[in-house]
């Protein structure tokens, strides 16, 4: 089973609900075992609050095309090919621009005289390590690199290792949350109970639909704020399966990268049951 | 000349468009803009009035004719996305728009429509003027729509003689931050004392240091860990970004935000509210938006 956990806004608690629901499971009896990837690859911190200690670093690449000018005609058609401009025709030479290759390799199916070799370009590395024998894999984007997918991509080839998957989601609603929750079988939601809170989850909501796929909501700092982020989950059907109040221990516990478990341990049991939950309506929908 | 103060914190909710909501009120002859178009709420404080809207193209997306389809499984071979299915048909979220099946298609099978990915807005607010946007759900282009926004942004200053643009940005370090941080005069980072935002402020102070914008530090909610808080004040101090205040942790921020005004506006006597006006003198003195140290300079 895979659980991404997504949010829409940033900052809402996608990584203390991960955190703490892997720190609950461990040695419950309740999984065979699981793993936890953080695919929130621009700002990765799910290491911050479960500690791997060391890591091993895999570089991931993609391809970008290199021009072996020799055999090069000028033809154009590579550059006529690429929709991403990432190959240009100046003074008969074509240049590449690496930063925007898609790597569909277009440019190398429509060249005639073997002319595009193979080239990489470094988009970020996925560090793993073991967090009391279950195996976390953090995607690391590399500063500058535009494009996050690929590297969401080679973090979630990781899911298959494990009966249980968590998965700690970018925020917002484009293309790296769509990559970290397609083929999920459950989206935990986690939003606050505030109108950018509210706007926000709407629009994940949208996401999840266009999806397809069985989603229940987590409200953090519920008492803060005011309740129509209730209201909609009602309205939406959506159910509510967690609700954690504002707590000033659990703010500077989280400052310091420590969990809720950690400084309330009966949270342990509510966030047992939160699996339980999740794991029941995947199984009805199955 | 026209200055571009981007407001930017790598981790999300860290109170960016809170912070950027009540610079409003304090700037003067300025344009807004916000560039997280991908989750935009600035426009939940500022409740502007749209005067204009305007589509937002991006790219094309492979469609097959099935009825001229003869089932040859070149699309499938050169796809790169594994966006084809085995009956032939394109799944809209998992295309990339590169075209390749298009231009392969030997029996001319498949169209590459343009797609409307998203809107962009130009509105007035009781701060000026406002140009914002917003993605359709799960598109891609968000970067080339931080730069519409931002551009725009820039023309209707140039066109109305406005010398400021204030910008709300996204959360992260990827494409659409690339996209709001090229080009700034300088980047406010907003911080919260926690291990994540400074993990996430030391990459997005990276990423402004890659294209050459000068940073400004303020950390949120500072009381919450002052350790913390001083630890992020060091290492900006140690990289030469600006250090421009604190603010203290204060629900009036949520309350404000319930009541769709800035800090400003809903507490103005508040130490909060003092505190981002201070902030924002400071940011105003700053070298990276005048330098020669005058703050009054028009």
């Amino acid at each position: 089973m895979i659980i991404s956990i997504a949010s829409g806004k940033g900052g809402t608690g996608k990584t203390t609900v991960a955190a703490n629901l892997a720190l609950s499971l461990q040695d419950s009896g309740l999984v065979k075992d699981f793993n936890m990837l953080d695919c929130d690859v621009e700002e990765p911190n799910l290491h911050l609050f479960l500690d791997p200690g060391e890591v091993t670093e895999t570089e991931i690449t993609t391809f970008v095309p290199v021009i072996d000018q020799e055999k090069c005609t000028g033809c154009r058609k590579c550059v006529d090919i690429c929709r991403f401009s990432a190959l240009t025709f100046v003074r008969d030479t074509v240049l590449v621009f690496p930063a925007l290759c898609h790597s569909c390799g277009g440019c190398q199916l429509v060249c005639e005289f073997g002319a595009i070799g193979d080239d990489s370009r470094k988009i970020g590395v996925v560090e793993s390590g073991m967090v009391n024998g279950h195996a976390i894999h953090s995607g690391r984007i590399r500063i500058g690199e535009a494009m996050s997918p690929p590297l969401i991509k080679a973090v979630r080839r990781h899911e298959k290792e494990a009966a249980l998957t968590l998965i700690d989601a970018p925020p917002g609603t484009s293309c790296p949350v769509i990559a970290a929750m397609r083929g999920a079988d459950f989206v935990l939601l986690v939003t606050e109970p505030t109108p950018f809170g509210l706007h926000d989850l709407q629009l994940a909501v949208e996401a999840v639909k266009v999806l397809d796929i069985p989603a229940g909501l987590v409200i953090n700092r519920a008492d803060l704020g005011d309740s129509t982020v209730q209201e909609y989950a009602e309205s939406e059907g959506l159910e509510i399966l967690m609700q954690i109040p504002f707590d000033r221990s659990f703010a500077e516990a989280y400052s310091r990268g420590e969990s809720i478990v950690n400084v309330s341990p009966e949270w342990r049991e509510k966030f047992q049951g939160l699996y339980t939950r999740i794991a029941e309506i995947v199984e009805a929908k199955a | 000349m026209i200055r571009e103060i981007v407001v930017i914190s790598g981790k999300g909710g860290t109170g960016k468009t809170s912070i950027a909501a009540a610079f409003a009120s304090l700037m003067e002859n300025g344009v807004l803009c916000d560039a997280d178009v991908d989750a935009a709420n600035l426009h939940l404080l500022l409740k502007p009035k749209v005067l204009e809207s305007h589509p937002f193209m991006g790219g094309g997306i492979a469609e097959i004719r099935n009825e001229d389809c003869v089932a040859c499984g070149v699309c499938l071979e050169v796809c790169k996305f594994d966006a084809i299915s085995e009956d032939y048909h394109v799944d809209p979220i998992g295309c990339e728009g590169c075209g390749v099946c298009v231009d392969m298609c030997p029996q001319e099978a498949i169209d590459f429509p343009t797609q409307q990915c998203g809107e962009w807005f130009h509105s007035e607010t009781r701060f000026g003027p406002m140009i914002h946007a917003g993605l359709g759900i799960a598109e891609e282009n968000s970067g080339k729509l931080v730069s519409l926004v931002r551009q725009q942004g820039r023309d209707l200053a140039e066109a109305e003689g406005r010398n400021l643009l204030l910008t709300d940005g996204p959360p992260g370090v990827g494409c659409p931050v690339i996209a709001a941080v090229g080009g700034a005069s300088a980047l406010v980072i907003v911080v919260e004392p926690t291990v994540s935002g400074l993990h996430d402020m030391q990459r997005v102070a990276q990423l402004g240091q890659h294209f050459g914008v000068p940073g400004l530090v303020a950390v949120n909610k500072f009381d919450l860990n002052v350790e913390m808080t001083e630890k992020i004040e060091a290492w900006a101090v140690e990289q030469s970004l600006g250090l421009v205040g604190r603010i203290p942790f204060d629900s009036s921020f949520v309350k404000a935000m319930v009541a769709a005004e800035n800090i400003i506006e809903f507490a103005p006597e508040s130490d909060a509210a003092k505190a981002v006006r201070e902030i924002w003198k400071k940011v105003m003195a700053s070298k990276a938006l005048n330098n020669m140290g005058i703050a009054d300079l028009r």
